[in-house]
């Protein structure tokens, strides 16, 4: 009891006390977050009538971007894999980051999905006992199931892999290598499961895609090591954590292999709308050249392909992905030609025209880029104490005998 | 970490596992335990008293309630709950609307199956149905709530692209063109039941899809997965003036609606249940609306079908609507 006691304590502490720069860092992310709770009240008091969202586009900034960090979430299985698959010690180090981002991401996502509630306070519906889950017929009832699962697994795993490194102990297999195996196989179900969320409805024919699941997982696999790099670099370089060089080169590598194929699948989607030359390519048609005089999402999706190509070709080129700022900056392209085609260019545009032919078009609102913005610095906020906490235990700061 | 940081962290973990030990020991003896349950409870109804507090606050219209808070989904309640619930429905709308109401549940009738036929060669677009919808089903004015579209479409196309929703002009119906009024269908094959994650939405045996408003979490996925675009959402509390309150309500159709959750036709099952025809059926000018019960082969509706040319929209997704077209 009073170790354990002990233990919370001390890394309450290491979570809050640190250098200057982690104290600046924390007082920006924390107003940012304050922001977001105040546009978030002003919201709930008026009702989203304070968004741009309108029955005609009903989902929008929350959503898409709910829908992205589910794929961050699942992005965690790129270290999982190699880590217990191909027990690579290298990547060990930093498997436990990669779980922690990945409960980061899915504790955002509940966030995005409560603040796009129309009843935040009614969410005791989806519980079992005191709701009425439509499972397994509704795929949204199979979203609650498995988010909330990939965040326990995410919670459990680290964290007794954490705790038994700070009482020097070996951990007992039994207790978290199935989990491990699990979350794997789980990593997968969450991105397939979002997917099916929009593939699954006759009415939007944007959606109505059988490849929309796999685009999101190679999505997922093509942002997700960008990510990875961009969060291992900022490690490297402010913490006692040094990520091995062959991290960065396995996640280089899975980004190179992924990359093309996520432009390939949007492609192919490209090819059957445009070749077919259907009513259905109203919403790409929109989305690409604008329609009726609406246009837009024409500016996003264009970009989102310069970005997407622009990071394929420094990450193809070998003197360019070999200059470490060239690299982030690639990641950083990469991670925004993904994060604007999953938002603008997927959720959006399966709203416009609406199914009689409606075109209204759609772009967040004040209230909504904060609330945005709030959870954003939450999620990165949360991270950064998850990240340092965990760093000082795995680099033996912080241990029980210490 | 320095060593007096350290002591200091171990001193107080010592003092808090301490206090904890002493109240497992209390809770063992009895009178303690008492104390300890009396302590919890009123501790735990005076949180309740300040979360809610705290919860009519933050809500304008001091909207909440505990009570409201553990209301159970339609299907569960006892005929008592439901007493009690219309009862409460009543008493609010009196507060916020300043007009006595009554709120009924009509049932579902045995050997009835509701069906809606719309005559395209009838319909002129006069939007006499939608004005006569909203104020028979209380939809909110500001923002304004319209449960049917009509679809002005060029002659020679069923391309509702094409279609033009806000037509004005000084009057109709207007050359060349001919007009399509939509609302919900009524779909055997539901897409909104089916993706509703907390079955807030069903359909009845009478045919008709009915939403339970107070327990709606307001996730608008239904709105996303219905291919006639029947549904509207509340984006802010209804707005309706007190003359204009229609104060026959069912709980399942046209009483008044909390802000934050999805609403669209139902038939106006508190009508037609009793043998009543839909408002917009009677607002109609043209007589371009039949509606009737397709199990009874002698009712208006079995007949058009067995007689006329008749289509649904959108039959390749099938979804089987209940509602259907025809032409003289």
């Amino acid at each position: 009891m009073k170790s354990y006691l002990n233990y919370w304590l001390r890394m309450i502490r290491c979570a809050i006390v640190g250098p200057p720069i982690f104290y600046i860092w924390n007082s920006l992310l924390t107003f940012l977050f304050l922001t977001g709770v105040v546009a978030y009240i002003y919201q709930f008091q008026n009702g989203l009538i304070v968004t741009n969202l309108t029955d005609q586009v009903s989902w929008g900034a929350y959503i898409a971007n709910f829908t992205f960090l589910v794929g961050v979430a699942a992005a965690a299985v790129l270290l999982v894999f190699p880590t217990y698959v191909l027990h690579r010690d290298d990547v060990k180090d930093v498997v436990l980051l990669g779980e922690l981002m990945a409960f980061t991401a899915i504790t955002m996502c509940l966030m995005f999905i409560l603040v796009d509630l129309g009843r935040p306070d009614r969410f005791t519906h989806v519980m079992p006992v005191l709701g009425r889950l439509n499972f397994p017929r509704s795929v949204l009832a199979w979203d609650v199931v498995v988010l909330n699962g990939y965040l326990f697994l995410n919670l459990h795993v680290p964290g007794y892999l954490l705790y038994m490194t700070y009482k020097g102990q070996k951990p007992n297999k039994w207790l978290y290598i199935p989990f491990v195996f699990v979350s794997i196989a789980w990593a997968v179900s969450i991105h397939t499961v979002t997917a099916f969320l929009y593939s699954g409805l006759g009415g939007r024919p944007y959606w109505n895609t059988a490849i929309l699941a796999p685009r999101f997982l190679v999505s997922a696999f093509a942002g997700g090591p960008a990510i990875l790099i961009i969060v291992f670099t900022l490690v490297t370089l402010f913490t006692k954590l040094k990520v091995r060089p062959q991290v960065f080169d396995m996640l280089k590598k899975i980004a190179m292999v992924f990359l093309p194929i996520n432009m390939f699948l949007f492609g192919s989607e490209i090819y059957k709308e445009f070749y077919t030359d259907s009513v259905h390519t109203e919403s790409m048609r929109y989305l690409f050249f604008g329609s009726h005089g609406h246009a837009m999402l024409q500016p996003y999706i264009w970009a989102s392909i310069v970005m997407s190509f622009a990071a394929m070709a420094i990450f193809y080129i070998p003197k360019l992905r070999q200059n470490s700022k060239m690299l982030i900056f690639a990641c950083v392209l990469a991670v925004l030609g993904i994060w604007i085609e999953k938002g603008m260019g997927l959720i959006i545009p399966g709203f416009i025209p609406t199914p009689l032919g409606d075109m209204v078009e759609y772009t967040p609102s004040v209230v909504e880029f904060f609330v945005c913005l709030g959870i954003w610095s939450f999620g990165a906020l949360l991270f950064t104490i998850l990240a340092k906490v965990a760093v000082a235990i795995q680099v033996g700061e912080l241990r029980e005998n210490s | 970490m320095d060593n007096t940081d350290k002591e200091k962290i171990n001193q107080w973990s010592e003092r808090v596992s301490q206090r904890v030990d002493k109240i497992l020991d209390q809770s063992v003896e009895r009178r303690g335990f008492l104390k300890g349950l009396l302590g919890t409870v009123g501790g735990a109804a005076a949180a309740s008293t300040a979360a809610g507090a705290i919860a009519s606050e933050v809500l304008p219209e001091s909207d909440f309630s505990w009570e409201k808070f553990f209301q159970e989904h339609y299907k569960v309640m006892t005929a008592e709950d439901k007493e009690k619930v219309f009862a409460r429905i009543e008493t609010e709308t009196k507060r916020k609307y300043g007009v006595d109401v009554k709120v009924r549940d009509p049932q579902a009738l045995d050997g009835v199956k509701f069906a809606y036929g719309l005559n395209l060669s009838k319909c002129n677009g006069s939007r006499m149905c939608v004005y006569a919808c909203m104020k028979e089903n209380n939809q909110s004015r500001d923002p304004q709530i319209q449960y049917i579209k009509v679809i002005e479409m060029d002659i020679g196309t069923l391309n509702l692209e094409k279609g033009d929703m806000y037509y004005e002009g000084e009057s109709v119906p207007k050359a060349g063109k001919y007009y399509l009024p939509v609302q919900c269908h009524q779909c055997d094959n539901p897409p909104c039941a089916k993706v509703c994650p907390v079955e807030a939405t069903w359909k009845e045996k009478d045919g008709i899809v009915v939403i339970d408003y107070d327990w709606c979490i307001g996730c608008r996925y239904c709105m996303a997965a219905c291919p006639y675009e029947a549904r509207r959402f509340n984006f802010s509390a209804p707005k309706v003036p007190k003359e204009e309150v229609n104060p026959d309500q069912g709980y399942l159709s046209n009483r008044m609606r909390p802000k934050g959750v999805v609403e669209k036709c139902h038939f106006c099952l508190h009508r037609t249940r009793e043998g009543k025809n839909p408002a917009c059926m009677e607002a109609c000018p043209t007589g371009a609306r039949k509606f009737g019960n397709i199990l009874d082969p002698k009712s208006e509706v079995s007949m058009i079908l067995k007689t006329k040319r008749v289509f649904v929209l959108k039959e390749e997704l099938n979804t089987i609507p209940s509602f259907f077209y025809y032409f003289d």
